[in-house]
């Protein structure tokens, strides 16, 4: 039994199966993050006036990484262009660019995460709130945490409760020299804090929003990244015996990767500039 | 005899050079072949199909006798559930276990989950999809033979992660198959975490299926077989498949969103300000609760076209085939489903009347859902027309099918009612909502469903079912469902709302006393008795199906022929039960789908693959 179709194109439609099936997956990939940027814009319509962030991300970086998948974007196609020309080593190379591109991504973001979430919003019991980072640089850390935590379970603490922080305070907004001045190290005592949180996605909704369409985002190139080096890696005896439908697969991964590439376009103005 | 017909279904087997035979696990449960995935589907299907029936035969006897010990079942669901299944004492003695109102929130929440996501949407779609649709468009198997096993696997574990939610603390989920934020993200156990998982794997699950079926209809369909001799089955499939594609990834965008407010105590759902038992809950807030219900119903519309499409599918081949005629109307049905299936993406906020959402936007959805009934009307009619001068047979199967009609009727158009936002307003999350829906899914697509297990039985196995125990099974399946969901029209306009532990009994003129505007009379309350002697009597009325399916596998009457209902379309046209690969010769099709009673013909059917004769 053989499944026609499978590299050759069927004449009234012009396509192999697989193609006609990344291209209906990408479809609903489109509905996917088409509802999760619909929320978006639902919740910062929704939101009180003044009230929606700007400027928590750090927009350069972003930018890097902009670039750095519209590069992996273009050395898929030079991949599979170089397929189709039939230079095997030319292809094994471009591939490895794009892996290289992935890993980048992953690591950049990752670092953006890691800021986010040992970047700290405290308030205090006369009210005065400021932002910065606790010495030491701890992720995820409240006042519950500092007060030792509990075990929901035995209702004990789980750590050793901690009386004081010392907290390091973000330079003032603005240009010029103050800007690049830090603030000194100030000495905040657990019963002082009211509050305490870090940057996370339970901090705003725009965090919220933010932390689920990247961390989704970051899951497709994650996914993306892994089927690319299969293919490119122990799945390449694949040239050998059945070249045309290699090239295919390198195809229908390429597709699936500038869709990936596709919506960090629209990420990055919608989350770092808007 | 057909030219392709052949006794002995080893001989198809054995012309493919390569084929070696399978062992059990990889024939049976790690299987590619679409036949085997389609069975699969279908048995799980039914199990799930009946274990939902039995949770909601334990909720009757909770609304007919709120607070009574619960009869049989009483010992044993306190043994597995633990204190949610309540002890009753009387005299400072242990009568029996009664269901609490947590356990029934479960039990409905759960009722409603695995009806459409684990039972209705796996039989009508995946199980007669796939054993049916690659056979009737003259394909060897799907586009994408493992990727149809991955969905069957996705869906087996998203079945088995709701069925383990039943047994962690604080049980299954509680807030109902829609789970509405914030209820569903505030109450304080972990059974809707279990059941966003769940949806996720079964949204996986039916995405994949979709991507498969569709690419199969496009690509694998046999020389010939262009898209206006396609059986209207495999319309109905091709719509649906779209509707799955396109559809479920706004639920799963606002699953990922729910478990992050779960898990992660993000605010997509809460509000500002929300109290939790009289304190402020300790969220950022700036939430949107109608955000959740917007996403929920852009899935949960097309959904329902998804339940009934497949369901169309199978009455109108049953139809044709048993009143040897063609279908009147073949294009108009064929448009009518595209037309349904665009249009059920426009009407989704038609659940949503009672949430504030403004007038304005009432209107619109209220204007394209009078239109979406332009569509439905037209497949039905066309249907019915179908019936005229036809000599019916009156097999089981199409018994069935004929009964789909009204019943299909009476669902659709006790929906009007509730499309129109003014009587909606006084309808709205009433028993009339149950019976409405009900009406359409359980009269509607489970006999459809029956139908086509009737029908195409032999196919698979190569027996009949009998059709003594088949028309026992039909007669009283139709007296007992409308005796389940008659009534609740009129509980419902009488002002019962659903999902109340205690059957309306709080709101009853016997409480409320005889004056108090909208208490409910003792004749609607005595209904909630009637109804669910019903019900129990329709779970005793699946006995036959049950026995004539399992005897009918090992003694059924053997077919004499690959084509037993003397049928048209492809799937008759191979050896029986179809091997691996599907067909003897590669299919060339000829001829329209339903090319009964062809003046001059030979015979009174002439099959899609049958060559024009040369004069």
């Amino acid at each position: 039994m053989e499944i026609p179709y499978v590299t050759k194109l069927r004449p009234d439609t012009g396509l192999y199966n697989a193609k006609v099936g990344i291209w209906l997956f990408l479809a609903s990939e489109v509905m996917l993050f088409g509802a999760l940027f619909s929320s978006y814009i639902l919740l910062r319509v929704g939101a009180a006036p003044g009230t929606w962030p700007h400027g928590l991300l750090n927009i350069p970086i972003g930018a890097v990484n902009t670039l750095v998948l519209i590069t992996s974007s273009i050395t898929v196609v030079m991949a599979w262009a170089s397929l189709k020309m039939n230079q095997f080593g030319r292809f094994k190379m471009y591939q490895a660019i794009t892996l290289l591109c992935a890993l980048t991504f992953v690591g950049i973001k990752s670092y953006e995460y890691h800021d986010k979430f040992t970047h700290y919003q405290v308030v205090l019991e006369d009210g005065t709130a400021h932002t910065g980072h606790i010495e030491g640089s701890p992720m995820f850390w409240n006042k519950t945490r500092l007060e030792g935590g509990l075990n929901p379970k035995t209702g004990k603490p789980r750590y050793a409760a901690i009386d004081h922080i010392m907290f390091h305070p973000d330079a003032p907004k603005g240009h010029g020299a103050e800007h690049a001045e830090h603030p000194a190290a100030m000495r905040i005592e657990t019963k002082n804090i009211k509050k305490l949180e870090c940057y996370g996605p339970f901090h705003s909704t725009y965090l919220a929003i933010y932390f689920t369409l990247t961390g989704l985002h970051a899951l497709h190139v994650i996914g993306g990244a892994l089927v690319i080096f299969m293919i490119w890696g122990p799945l390449s005896k694949m040239w050998k015996t059945d070249p045309e439908r290699y090239t295919n697969r390198i195809e229908v991964s390429g597709l699936f990767w500038h869709f990936v590439d596709l919506v960090w376009i629209f990420l990055f103005p919608v989350l770092y500039l808007l | 005899m057909q030219p392709t017909t052949h006794k002995s279904p080893a001989h198809g087997v054995h012309h493919d050079a390569h084929h070696h035979e399978p062992g059990f696990w990889s024939k049976y449960i790690f299987s590619t072949d679409h036949k085997i995935i389609g069975i699969q589907y279908g048995v799980t299907g039914l199990l799930f199909l009946f274990f939902g029936f039995t949770l909601m035969m334990m909720m009757r006897w909770q609304i007919a006798y709120p607070g009574h010990p619960l009869p049989l079942v009483g010992g044993l669901l306190h043994q597995v559930v633990g204190d949610a299944a309540g002890p009753v004492m009387k005299d400072g003695a242990l009568v029996g276990y009664s269901i609490t109102p947590d356990l029934y929130n479960s039990f409905g929440a759960m009722h409603g989950t695995i009806m459409v996501f684990l039972a209705i949407v796996p039989l009508a779609f995946a199980a007669f999809g796939n054993y049916v649709v690659p056979l009737q468009i003259g394909a060897v198997d799907m586009a994408f033979p493992r990727v149809n096993m991955a969905s069957y696997q996705c869906y087996f574990l998203g079945g088995v992660i709701m069925l383990v939610s039943f047994f962690i603390p604080g049980g299954a989920a509680q807030a109902g198959w829609t789970s509405y934020s914030p209820l569903a993200t505030l109450i304080a156990s972990d059974g809707q975490t279990f059941w966003l998982i769940g949806m996720i794997f079964l949204i996986t699950s039916s995405l994949l299926g979709a991507v498969n079926f569709l690419a199969t209809i496009i690509q694998l369909r046999a020389p010939g077989m262009n898209w206006m001799r396609l059986p209207f089955f495999v319309w109905a499939q091709f719509v649906t498949a779209f509707l799955l594609l396109l559809a479920f990834p706004p639920l799963e965008a606002a699953g990922v969103m729910q478990l992050m407010d779960k898990l992660f105590h993000t605010s997509f759902f809460l509000p500002t300000g929300l109290a939790v038992s009289g304190d402020l809950a300790n969220i950022s807030g700036g939430g949107s609760p109608l955000l959740w219900q917007h996403l929920f119903w852009f899935l949960g519309h097309p959904e329902v076209y998804v339940l009934i499409l497949p369901a169309m599918g199978i009455v109108c081949e049953i139809i044709a085939n048993n009143t040897r005629k063609p279908i009147w109307g073949y294009k108009s049905l064929v448009y009518s489903a595209l037309i349904l299936g665009f249009l059920s993406f426009i009407v989704w906020a038609h659940h949503m009347y009672l949430t504030g959402m403004g007038t304005k936007i009432s209107t619109f959805f209220q204007t394209t859902t009078m239109i979406i009934s332009i569509p439905s009307v037209v497949i039905l009619t066309c249907l019915f027309i179908s019936l005229w001068g036809g000599s019916i047979r009156f097999t089981t199967p199409m018994l069935f099918a004929l009964a789909f009609l009204p019943m299909f009727g009476i669902g659709g158009l006790t929906g009007l009612p509730l499309g129109f936002n003014y009587s909606d307003i006084h309808l709205h999350d009433t028993y009339y909502v149950i019976a409405h829906f009900h009406y359409i899914v359980a009269p509607g697509t489970i006999f459809a469903l029956f139908a086509g297990i009737y029908y195409w039985f032999p196919k698979m196995t190569g027996r009949m079912m009998s059709e003594v125990l088949g028309k026992v099974h039909f007669w009283l399946s139709l007296i007992f469902m409308n005796a389940v969901f008659q009534p609740m029209f009129a509980q419902g306009m009488a002002g019962m709302l659903r999902r109340m532990a205690d059957g309306g009994a709080n709101y009853s003129k016997a409480v409320v006393g005889a004056d108090a505007i909208g208490g409910l009379s003792d004749t609607i309350m005595r209904a909630n008795i009637s109804i669910s002697h019903a019900a129990w009597a329709l779970g005793l009325a699946q006995i036959p199906f049950i026995i004539n399916f399992f005897w009918s596998i090992k003694n059924g009457r053997k077919v004499t022929s690959d084509n037993p209902w003397g049928s048209t379309t492809l799937e008759w046209q191979t050896p029986t039960p179809p091997p691996h690969g599907n067909f003897v010769v590669p299919m060339e099709v000829h001829r329209g789908p339903y090319e009964y009673s062809v003046p001059g013909a030979e015979k009174d059917f002439t099959a899609q693959n049958e060559p024009t004769r040369k004069v």
